[in-house]
């Protein structure tokens, strides 16, 4: 368990560390990270972490974070006590690159913002991470999370029939994004998905 | 000291949806109500919020909480902001365990799996629109997405070789291409 708590540290340390762009970009590590890369946990669970932490109150980061830590303990058959001290270290973690970046740069970012070599660093920076949350989304739009036409065409078609009520639903409506997580659940349970 | 906890604890609670539905609420407390950042000021630590990695929301609070009363200000912002969501995850998750295996509940997550893959989808192209995608770098978000989506490269890299490459070209070879 040492061993699993000290990855989980290291793990949202630098997740804390390199997370440019905002809490949807460090999706994408968290879930290259943690279903990719060490296994803790399916893509469906990972997807149903990331819908609970968009419909909860609190930055989705932190949510995300805190809930992928209890769940790896979980997972790994510790007791529900022990995920807490999961959700504690991978929530410390995630936030403590934080606390260190701004008693070192912010004073310095505040008064170089515009410097050139900042400006250079963020000039490819800005387009990668558009690059990154693409990634995570098409890794998402897998068999787990929309079944496939041969294992349930009914379940797959209805999937990406609630896919695209969702995006039009956002992007043009802009109805908020719990209503929408709200609607698409009971429109699973009605249509039996 | 209190006061900053109590109000990042509010902030933490209040604000669904992610870190920049955070900065109105952020705006009416720090800056209308306790006058401790002036507008201006917010607009700068904004910013550099953004430009800084981590959790916008929680850099704000470090920064503000900094401000105000130094590195235990800022102890105490961070641990407001993050305690609500700290506090509602884990009570959804003990709970949830439990009725993971109800058939109810398995229905309901299946019909919100699509809905969320599009909610991921949605900020693609937002930030490509601020991310100032023109013809010459529009290479650069299909080339990381295909090396994290095809090749399984960790976006961890991705972002490392993005940031230095960003510095070495503008430092060494833009001069060059512009003179």
């Amino acid at each position: 368990m040492i061993l699993l708590l000290a990855q989980l540290f290291w793990t949202f340390f630098l997740i804390g560390l390199f997370g440019f762009g905002g809490g949807y970009a460090m999706i994408s590590m968290i879930q290259s990270e943690v279903v990719g890369h060490y296994h803790w946990m399916t893509m469906g669970q990972f997807t149903d972490i990331v819908a609970i932490s968009q419909s909860t109150p609190g930055p989705i980061g932190i949510n995300s974070a805190t809930y992928v830590g209890y769940t790896a303990l979980v997972n790994a058959g510790y007791e529900p006590y022990w995920g807490v001290l999961g959700s504690f270290i991978a929530t410390f973690a995630v936030v403590l690159p934080s606390f260190i970046l701004m008693l070192l740069i912010s004073k310095f970012l505040l008064k170089h913002r515009n410097h050139p070599s900042v400006e250079n660093v963020f000039s490819v920076l800005r387009p990668a991470v558009v690059g990154l949350l693409a990634a995570a989304a098409l890794l998402l739009m897998n068999s787990e999370n929309f079944s496939s036409m041969s294992e349930n065409p009914w379940r797959y078609c209805l999937s990406i029939f609630l896919f695209l009520f969702a995006f039009i639903a956002q992007k043009v409506y802009r109805l908020g994004p719990i209503l929408i997580i709200v609607l698409c659940g009971f429109a699973g349970i009605v249509l039996g998905l | 000291m209190f006061e900053l906890f109590k109000t990042f604890f509010q902030i933490g609670l209040f604000t669904i949806g992610g870190g920049y539905a955070m900065i109105p609420l952020i705006e009416r407390k720090v800056v209308d109500e306790k006058a401790w950042v002036s507008e201006k000021d917010l607009l700068d630590l904004i910013a550099v919020a953004q430009s800084c990695p981590g959790i916008f929301a929680v850099n704000i609070s470090i920064f503000i909480g900094h401000k105000q009363k130094g590195n235990k200000g800022a102890l105490v912002s961070a641990i407001g902001t993050c305690l609500p969501s700290f506090l509602c995850i884990l009570a959804i998750a003990l709970v949830f365990q439990q009725f993971r295996e109800n058939v109810w509940v398995e229905h309901f997550f299946r019909g919100i799996r699509p809905a969320v893959v599009a909610l991921i989808a949605i900020p693609v192209f937002r930030m490509a629109k601020n991310a100032k995608i023109n013809r010459y770098n529009v290479w650069i978000p299909f080339a990381s997405a295909f090396l994290i989506w095809m090749l399984g490269v960790s976006p961890i890299f991705v972002v490392l070789v993005a940031g230095v490459s960003g510095y070495v070209y503008g430092k060494y070879l833009k001069e060059d291409f512009g003179s």
